[in-house]
């Protein structure tokens, strides 16, 4: 690859100063106009029947504009399976499900208004097992489900509460068991979690009397937004406007449509107001995605050489109240069931199962961290069984180039070995330190789960100075998507970043993108912005070329000038290719450049119902993780010696920043395999604030050494491919292997609490 | 209406006389009174210390003091650390050290550190620790705060 001047350095953030100085402006920053406030009237049990929603005394309270209940929004709304009303029509699913909406011209007097609202609801029986709801005489969750919408690549059981079963069959399981020495069963559980961005979700609308809808939003997606509520609200998608402003951290909670739409009503009725929902850390917590926890159990065959013949997983997933994106978690985690592991026979059943819980969603990682959390303990046990180092029978299986997943697809591109052997030398591996220290490591992979169709696309714009602006539509939630496309976009362009400005996203302004989910936007969103910019450049040597009567094949660009290569002298400014487009005797050459870029993904296919063979993948990003603990014996502490992480970037657009990720990937990982899970009592969360449910803090971060891998992807922007997610899926196996490692004992769940810890060594200590 | 208080306070060197809302949070009166944005919300219970702004040199979580309280002090927020269009040293090495993602508790973890280092000029890790552990970061940037923190208390 030529030298690359932008693409590979660590450019300042291009939103660094305006985030530093309480400049940059999130949702709630924004005053655009007068102003309702809107608050929701939460559901007081799980499941049951709304009887009665008296909102007289509410009606009458002094502020009170409006209050809606489920009959004034009449469709569904969803992703993948239209499942999930935006406030609940006759039955609520969920504890903390809204019921109803007030708007009023104060957020006190809308919270004071919602006391007075009093439903009466008539309780059914609940499920908030996924393995008792998946059972033919469950209580139904949704008993309409054979009349809801579905993108026909799931696979509901109307009648029962799976609302989707994913089947993947390679190979022949029979003979993989038979060529097997060694059959090691083990169950796992993984519970839920919650992304808990410190910024909560935030919506607020605006409806104009031309029946134009404006919607502001913490939307990972704005034209996924604008997509579902033009379905959910009947309206022509030109008539919505939906805008991402900066968003406070997203993790997935924020993907795919969210509260938007209980505003949207409310703003219609009273145009020109702006109407506002800003929901409370509780009700973030209850009321928005949470991590679907997962029951599973995992049956591998093993020669006895260490190689894996023969894997059997079964997967049960809490997907909550409703699981209009959960489905495609399931999916996901099913077409990717053998992890970063090249297996030969896999039999994978992953089943989306309706409870009464929380509803759950799309989490940093989208079922990898769940999924392959069994998968690398699995190895562990392996490893014991066969009395192999762990670090080997993960290299005899680990992926190569040329290996196929579990969908059967082939990877390319793949250094997972350097993965692995990195982090293991940094942390020193094979050597035991000491009575209550350990090590454990653990391999990663995960590529974007999207749809084959999901698309991106850009627009840039050379101003009259030669400066441009790039126009795209991914959300910037912190990962630095706004850097790494100006430095993509000024490789291309030979304009220097600080010559480029690009904004958030505004679906009235920027072009098409999917989401800013599954770590794609840095391979998709990049590859248009690189299109885009060569557009761009070619159209300045062509005016150029009629500017200077020279052939554009002999001229060149160095930001500032454009000249010939043959006679440098013969050149013109950037100023005079793009402002004056003229000829010297005042004849115009060309309008402004505007460059275009567009990209969807052309190696990708649907998966065989009855198989799950195919290619689910655009691209795969391996990585691992290591780590050495020292256990306290006593109190069942966990100190983290050392953490090392690395994960292969392709080509690190920005360096830094994508050190920074890895980091914060880590430490979220980190973060759920010590503290974090979310509990619930009969569907009603018990830990709903930061006190109850505890996550990192920087007092117990430890220093990570972090490694940055870069095998090219050959059809990522520069050889780069997306890395936001992966970092966190190794932390919690890794460390739970490095416990077991200094104790001997096991863990078939997270977080490593003190007291499971503890208990596990009592456990042992008793059976001598 | 509300019972309403007339305070007299500094905010960002500049000398007020405003009106607040008894039983209205300082958070609330920053942001919707003063038009200070810079200062977040994220838990309104002071646990994730997003709202952090110096009241008389001392980090308080503005969600958990009344606005009333206000009476009589000298408020730095955000807004107040860049002077005449030049950023506070602790600004300035947050970009160099790329210490944020989404930057929503950025603003609070700068004024947490800005109180650490009036306070002790040269802090080690454990004080760097124990200073911002009221300022959760869930992009985990902490590698990133604490090289920020000690790289801006060496200028």
């Amino acid at each position: 690859m030529a030298d690359l001047k932008y693409v590979g350095t660590s450019v300042t953030r291009k939103d660094a100063v305006e985030k530093v100085t309480g400049q940059a402006k999130f949702i709630e920053d924004l005053y655009i106009g007068p102003m309702l406030y809107a608050k929701m009237k939460k559901s007081s049990v799980a499941h049951g029947k709304i009887i009665n929603i008296d909102t007289s005394k509410a009606e009458a309270h002094p502020g009170v504009k409006a209050i809606l209940t489920g009959k004034d929004y009449k469709n569904r709304i969803g992703l993948y399976l239209i499942d999930r009303s935006i406030i609940a029509v006759d039955k609520v699913r969920f504890y903390g499900e809204p019921v109803a909406v007030v708007a009023a011209d104060s957020e006190k007097a809308a919270a004071e208004a919602v006391e007075l609202i009093e439903v009466e609801y008539e309780e059914l029986p609940a499920v908030f097992d996924p393995r008792e709801g998946m059972k033919p005489d469950a209580p139904l969750v949704h008993e309409d489900l054979e009349n809801y919408d579905i993108v026909p690549i799931f696979y509901p059981k109307p009648g029962t509460n799976i609302a989707n079963h994913f089947k993947l069959r390679k190979g022949d399981i029979d003979k993989g068991f038979e060529e097997a020495d060694h059959v090691i069963e083990r169950e796992y559980y993984v519970p839920q979690m919650q992304h808990v961005p410190i910024e909560t979700h935030k919506a607020a609308a605006h409806w104009s009397p031309d029946g134009k809808l404006t919607v502001w939003s913490t939307a990972q997606s704005p034209n996924v937004v604008r997509q579902l509520l033009a379905k959910c609200f009947e309206m022509p998608m030109h008539k919505i406007r939906v805008i991402s402003n900066f968003i406070g951290g997203g993790f997935g909670c924020k993907a795919g449509a969210s509260i938007e739409g209980l505003v949207v009503p409310l703003a219609m009725k009273f145009p020109g107001y702006v109407v506002r929902i800003v929901f409370s850390r509780e009700e973030d917590m209850q009321g928005t995605f949470t991590r679907q926890a997962l029951f599973s159990k995992l049956k591998t065959g093993i020669r006895k050489d260490g190689r894996i013949t023969a894997l059997q997983y079964e997967m049960i997933w809490d997907g909550g109240a409703y699981t209009e994106y959960g489905v495609n978690i399931v999916r996901a985690a099913g077409y990717s069931s053998s992890g970063a592991y090249d297996i030969p026979n896999v039999k994978t059943d992953s089943y989306c199962v309706y409870t009464n819980n929380s509803i759950g969603g799309p989490v940093r990682g989208f079922g990898m961290c769940e999924m392959q959390w069994g998968i690398e303990r699995q190895i562990e046990a392996i490893a014991e069984e066969l009395g192999m180092d762990p670090l080997e029978v993960r290299l005899i299986n680990g992926m190569k180039k040329g290996s196929t997943t579990a969908a059967g697809q082939v990877v390319h591109d793949v250094d997972f070995e350097k993965c692995l052997k990195t982090v293991t030398d940094k942390i020193g591996w094979g050597k035991k330190e000491g009575k209550f220290r350990g090590k454990g490591i653990a391999g990663l992979v995960k590529c974007p789960a999207q749809p084959s169709n999901a698309a991106s696309s850009a627009i840039i714009r050379i101003n009259e100075d030669g400066t441009a602006h790039v126009l795209v539509g991914g959300s910037e939630m912190g990962q630095g998507m706004l850097t790494a496309m100006s430095q993509i976009a000024a490789e291309g362009l030979h304009i220097p970043t600080d010559r480029i400005e690009i904004r958030v996203p505004d679906t009235d302004f920027t072009p098409y993108d999917w989401q800013s989910v599954g770590s794609r936007v840095t391979y998709t969103s990049g590859r248009a912005v690189k299109q885009a910019a060569e557009d761009a450049l070619g159209q300045i040597y062509r005016v150029a070329s009629d500017l200077l009567e020279v052939p554009a094949e002999e001229l060149t660009f160095d930001g500032k000038h454009v000249y010939s290569t043959k006679d440098p002298e013969v050149k013109a400014t950037i100023r005079e290719v793009a402002d004056s487009c003229k000829k010297c005797t005042g004849e115009g050459i060309a309008g402004p450049i505007i460059g275009r870029g567009s990209f969807v993904p052309t190696n990708m296919t649907n998966l065989d119902p009855e198989t799950g063979q195919g290619n689910p993948g655009l691209f795969y990003c391996f990585g691992a993780t290591a780590v050495e603990v020292e256990v306290d014996p006593e109190t069942g502490v966990i100190k983290i010696l050392q953490l090392a992480a690395s994960i292969d970037a392709g080509k690190a657009v920005n360096p830094q920043l994508c050190t920074v990720q890895l980091h914060g990937g880590t430490i979220m990982g980190l973060s759920t395999a010590l503290f974090e899970e979310v509990r619930f009592d009969k569907g009603v969360m018990l830990n709903n604030n930061f006190t109850d449910y505890k996550i990192a803090s920087i007092d117990n971060t430890p220093h990570i050494d972090s490694f940055i891998i870069e095998t090219p992807e050959s059809g990522g922007p520069y050889g780069a491919r997306g890395i936001g997610e992966q970092p966190m899926i190794g932390v919690a196996p890794a460390i739970a292997n490095a416990v077991c490692d200094a104790l001997g004992v096991e863990f078939n769940t997270f977080p490593l609490t003190p007291e499971r810890v503890w208990e596990a060594i009592k456990k042992k200590q008793a059976k001598g | 209406m509300s019972e309403k208080m007339t305070i007299k306070f500094t905010v960002n060197g500049i000398q007020e006389k405003k009106e607040a809302a008894v039983g209205q949070t300082l958070l609330k009166f920053i942001r919707d009174e003063l038009h200070l944005t810079g200062t977040k919300e994220g838990c309104e219970i002071g646990e994730c210390g997003a709202c952090i702004v110096l009241l008389d040199d001392r980090p308080v979580n503005s969600c958990l003091i009344l606005a009333v309280e206000l009476d009589g002090k000298n408020l730095v927020t955000i807004e107040g650390l860049s002077q005449n269009g030049e950023m506070d040293r602790l600004q300035q090495a947050f970009i160099d050290h790329a210490a944020f993602q989404c930057g929503y508790c950025t603003p609070g973890m700068i004024m947490s550190a800005r109180a650490l280092i009036d306070r002790k000029p040269e802090p080690t890790d454990e004080d760097i620790n124990e200073a911002l552990s009221g300022n959760l970061c869930r992009c985990g940037a902490y590698q990133e705060i604490r090289e920020a923190v000690k790289d801006a208390s060496k200028k």
